[in-house]
């Protein structure tokens, strides 16, 4: 019983000491927070993902406060949660475009021409600096997933080695962007439902020796669509994201691409998702 | 003959060079040593093999059973684990489950009952191997582990020990020589008469043969220093860790016993005696548990020693080898980070910036 | 010769088949002339070089193509007579395609006006330089590095040796050997032009000894020229430039430093025969010796392939093949790279064309590491190679680097031991990029 006692009284004791010393300390030593941070951070969604260019989401709510981006710079929040930062700031909600990644290739096992049976590890970069990698194309996606790993919201799917964006689940924050060795995957307008999937700058010719689907820039396209839709680059052509129109998936009722890189996300999704069923 | 060779080359000689679709594509180098795990795990198991015939020799058809019953239990605990994990069987088939099996019947005692050696294998394989992730990532070696869970756990198993067939006793159990030491130590404060009784030349003789009490392969000395010479033979070991595993226990008992010399036999006992070889030359040599580097196997071989004689002298345990390499083991990825190689070229670069400061 | 074993330094591998045999008898040839070739514009480690010729022009074999495009470039030159096709890509040797000026072949192979013969012996080192740079000579022991930068050193650093790699380390691969047993006096004389450009009249060639004949054949000669020939252990990477000079000088050249650090030039005993052409006959580089081997070659041998040349052709020369290749490497089954491509053509640094079967590749697994060590043990550099490829596997970077990944020569002897077969390499490879990557942003 005695032991119990003490046993009792010397922890209350240090307790009580260790308590009152943490409680001066937290007095002395305080450090002054801007208590809009917190509020900020509370309707951020919260999964630091650096996708606005800061260290993470606290990084970020302390420079919304400070006046560095405005709240529409977080590429993942909804709009609602974006407009209920501005109000409880009482600042301007900020006009930044959400943005999806775009993969801009078509090249899956299907319709790479040169396939070479590639042995080791799987890793895209580890990929290219072995002759290239496996497939014919250099410029194409090597197929290896180190886009689809970086995705902090799991948007990439690999089907049937490409690497394929799921636009409703990606947020734009532009992870993947530069663990592609081979620069393939860029931002693009969330509004801008059509995408050329080849961004290779070979000539035509020589992409259909590899490919089946590469743009062999015949501007069918270009010819249908309006001006400035399109743009024009040596032998390949990319949807211009900046024009004032967009091209929309009305441009199928004039034009069908002879090689089908043309395609709509949707098109571009089930086209690949067909792919890979078939081979499994 | 070799008209044969042509007829059947020049046709051939027409043939249509590939397209890239057929070529391999990898990483230099394209050529390789032709060895592999397999090889590895069954040289080890070659140089068992004097031990488990010494083993077989001293005790026994209850000493092959109980091989047998262990090897046959990892394989299956093994296969099942990879079932239910969805892993390739590659473990099975590169026999590194038949070596921990093997190492589990070593650490045995000729006498136990085989659901024994079941528990153990499963033990070994489960807990102290696929747990962690599977060959590669098990810090403790797992043939240890099991022999310490077992110990723990089922005492009265893991320390009555079958006497060998050559053995003039009557009786169905005996104790190993660093048992009957353990005993006296606690009754007797000096017990230098008990010592001399298990620690003279005609005793060291029979030890040294392996006609004493202990696990099934851990007795026999000579058959175990000849698998100790064929590992270090096939480079399959650092040789730094049982040269300096053995002589720290050498060196440390030595002081002890010439100082206090009713504290502990001398040196050549600790040797001889209990699992010491087979510790210092099968189970703290696992590639996987032990250190990378030379410097790294000279420490864990002196760490293991140091506590092995801490645990035999002054521990409530007669042996304290699966205690000290498990204890090392732990420390192995501090070992390594900080027992490292300097690159080449690394005190030239030294010498070079010394001379200009 | 100190001893019969030879010379070595610590760590390396001995390859259990080196597959020399196959073509170490086999007598240079020279190739017969093609209707066309694909010669590749950026051959050399460096700036490339500026083309001076365009689509329709005329060129004479030996002509000038295109221009040395700064300090650490060399000119090219044209390998025939003929006329400019076009100037278009092609596959590269590392599987990117690259820029190559296609030449088509008049059949009449006439040179051009070549450069004088110089009077080496009585001229000023720089001018011996200027006619190695302009005859567009390179290391041709894989690097292609510009032969004249490595001769003119900065002028606080002083050099007192000069050492001809004649090791030729690589399995398989027998163009060094042939040289040195056939043009042995190319070899010796280029030794001494080098070795006046830096005015060093220590010399020294160092052969592997499973090469005896072309140690005795270069020993006969040697003493006219002042220089000393040095049998070396055989063992892989005996070649490599600062395992040479720790086994022939006995000095070790500090991390991520040259070997003009330790007053020490290393040149490959082609990159010598080629300044001897260069300096005596005022002959450019524009064909090289190439071994074409493996088992799946008909007749392994050895050939003076012009630039340009595709290794599908080089391969029929060799009499084509007689059963199916399951991989094609440039270079040696060490350090070669892997073609996807048969249209890649010869350039100064393609030392061999090796053809393996199905059964001899290595296939990589991603197996765990026991741990044996057997890496640490075979790595050259020292380094412990295990660790490492641990670090890289879980992306830490830094922590690679930090554990001196970029001293890694990329050898491949750890790969070569490794019992599970882990594409240790490769990993490398990435992370060097990786981490070069980071530095740059």
């Amino acid at each position: 019983m005695e032991v119990f006692v003490t046993a009792v009284i010397t922890m209350a004791v240090i307790g009580i000491i260790l308590g009152a010393i943490i409680g001066i300390a937290a007095k002395l030593f305080k450090v002054e927070v801007d208590p809009r941070i917190d509020l900020v951070s509370e309707l951020l969604p919260g999964v630091n993902c650096g996708g606005c260019g800061k260290a993470g989401c606290a990084d970020f709510a302390k420079s919304i406060i400070e006046g560095e981006n405005p709240p529409s710079k977080c590429p993942v929040a909804s709009q609602e949660q974006i407009s209920s930062i501005a109000k409880a700031l009482g600042i301007e909600v900020g006009d930044a475009v959400k943005q999806v990644a775009v993969v801009f290739c078509g090249g899956d096992h299907n319709q790479e021409k040169v396939q070479t049976l590639y042995n080791g590890v799987s890793d895209c970069v580890s990929a290219s600096l072995i002759a290239g990698g496996p497939k014919g194309c250099s410029y194409g996606c090597l197929g290896m997933g180190s886009c689809a790993r970086a995705c902090p919201f799991n948007a990439i799917e690999m089907l049937n080695g490409l690497a394929v964006v799921h636009p409703h689940l990606c947020v734009g924050c532009g992870a993947c962007i530069d663990t592609c060795p081979r620069k393939i995957i860029e931002l693009a307008p969330q509004t801008a439902k059509v995408h050329i999937y080849c961004n290779s700058p070979e000539k035509g010719a020589a992409k259909m020796k590899v490919c089946a689907v590469p743009c062999i820039a015949c501007r069918k396209c270009v010819k249908a669509g309006e001006e400035n839709q399109f743009i024009i680059d040596g032998f390949n052509i990319s949807v211009n994201y900046e024009a004032e129109k967009l091209v929309d998936t009305a441009i199928f009722e004039n034009v069908k691409c002879p090689t089908s890189c043309l395609l709509s996300e949707t098109e571009h999704l089930k086209i690949e998702k067909a792919s890979k069923s078939e081979v499994v | 003959m070799n008209e044969e060779i042509k007829q059947e080359a020049a046709p051939k000689a027409e043939m249509q060079l590939p397209k890239g679709n057929e070529l391999v594509l990898s990483s230099s180098p394209h050529i390789h040593a032709n060895e592999d795990v397999q090889k590895v795990m069954l040289k080890v198991m070659i140089a068992l093999m004097p031990a488990v015939f010494a083993g077989m020799l001293f005790f026994g058809n209850a000493a092959i059973l109980v091989i047998l019953y262990c090897i046959a239990f990892s394989v299956a605990a093994e296969m099942i684990w990879c079932k239910f994990a969805g892993k390739p069987l590659n473990t099975v088939k590169d026999l590194s489950a038949v070596l921990t099996g093997l190492l589990l019947a070593m650490n045995l005692s000729a006498g136990v009952p085989w659901w024994l050696c079941l528990i153990g294998a499963f033990l070994a394989i489960w807990l102290g191997k696929q747990v962690f992730g599977g060959l590669g990532h098990n810090p403790f070696n797992p043939a240890l582990v099991a022999r310490v869970a077992l110990l723990i756990a089922l005492p009265k198993y893991m320390t009555s020990w079958v006497p060998t067939r050559f053995m003039d006793i009557d009786g169905i159990t005996c104790a190993t020589p660093l048992g009957v030491v353990s005993t006296t130590e606690k009754v007797l404060q000096n017990a230098q008469g008990v010592f001399a009784n298990v620690a003279n030349p005609e005793a060291y003789q029979e030890y040294f043969l392996g006609n004493m009490g202990g696990c099934l392969g851990e007795t026999s000395a000579v058959a175990l220093l000849l698998g100790g010479v064929i590992l270090i033979f096939f480079k399959l070991i650092k040789w730094q860790v049982p040269v300096f595993y053995v002589a720290t226990v050498a060196a440390f008992t030595a002081i002890i016993n010439y100082f206090f010399p009713g504290v502990t036999p001398p040196a050549l006992f600790h040797i001889l005696t209990g699992g010491l070889l087979l510790g210092a030359i099968f189970m703290a040599t696992d590639m996987v548990t032990s250190p990378m580097t030379k410097k790294g196997a000279v420490l864990f071989g002196i760490g293991c020693g140091l506590i092995t004689c801490i645990i035999r002298i002054w521990g409530n345990y007669p042996e304290g080898v699966s205690f000290a390499i498990l204890f090392m083991n732990s420390l192995v990825p501090l070992i390594d980070r900080f027992a490292t190689k300097k690159p080449f070229g690394f005190h030239a670069r030294e010498d070079k910036e010394g001379a200009k400061a | 010769m100190s001893s019969s074993k030879g010379l070595t330094f610590k760590g390396g591998i001995h390859p259990t088949s080196d597959g020399k045999a196959l073509s170490s008898s086999a007598a240079i040839q020279d190739a017969p002339l093609l209707e066309e070739y694909q010669v590749i514009i950026h051959q050399n480690i460096g700036a490339p070089p500026k083309v001076l010729v365009a689509k329709g022009d005329e060129v004479k074999k030996g002509q000038v193509i295109a221009e040395a495009g700064g300090f650490v470039s060399v000119a090219l030159h044209s390998p025939t007579s003929g006329k400019i096709l076009k100037i278009d890509n092609i596959p590269g040797p590392m599987g990117v395609p690259v820029q190559a000026v296609f030449i088509s072949a008049d059949g009449e192979d006439q040179w051009g006006e070549l450069m004088p013969p110089m009077d080496w012996k009585n001229a000023e080192p720089q001018a011996i330089k200027d006619r190695i740079r302009d005859a567009g000579v390179v290391g041709m022991g894989g690097a292609a590095f510009p032969t004249h930068v490595k001769l003119s050193p900065p002028p606080e650093k002083k050099l007192d040796c000069l050492i001809l790699n004649g090791a030729e380390c690589e399995p398989y691969l027998t163009a060094d050997h042939r040289l040195m047993v056939e043009y042995p006096e190319k070899v010796l004389e280029g030794a001494a032009i080098l070795g006046k450009a830096i005015a060093v009249t220590d010399i020294y060639i160092g052969v592997e000894v499973n090469k005896m004949d072309a140690i005795d054949t270069l020993l006969a000669k040697a003493d006219a020229y002042g220089i000393k020939i040095v049998g070396l252990q055989v063992k892989y990477p005996q070649g490599a430039e600062k395992h040479l000079i720790s086994a022939i000088i006995k000095r070790e050249v500090p991390t991520g430093g040259l070997p003009m650090d330790v007053a020490c030039v290393v040149q490959n005993v082609g990159s010598a025969a080629a300044v001897a052409d260069a300096v005596t006959e005022g002959k450019p580089l524009i064909e090289r010796i190439t071994t074409i081997t493996g088992l799946p070659v008909k007749n392994p041998s050895n050939w003076r392939l012009k630039l340009g040349t595709p290794i599908v052709e080089a391969i029929k020369f060799a009499g084509g093949i007689v059963c199916e290749p399951a991989k094609i490497i440039l270079g040696g089954p060490m350090m070669g790279f892997a073609q996807k491509s048969l249209q890649v053509t010869v350039t100064k640094n393609t030392s061999g064309v090796l053809l393996m079967k199905k059964e001899e590749i290595t296939q990589y697994q991603s197996t765990a590491c026991i741990r044996c060590g057997r890496c640490l043990d075979a790595c050259p550099m020292n380094l412990q190679p295990g660790s490492l490829s641990a670090a890289i596997e879980s992306e830490k970077f830094d922590l690679a680097a930090k554990n001196n990944l970029m001293d890694c020569v990329e050898c491949g002897s750890c790969a070569y031991v490794c019992p599970s077969n882990r594409p240790l390499v490769q990993h490398f490879r990435r992370a060097k990029a990786e981490i070069r990557n980071r530095s740059k942003k």
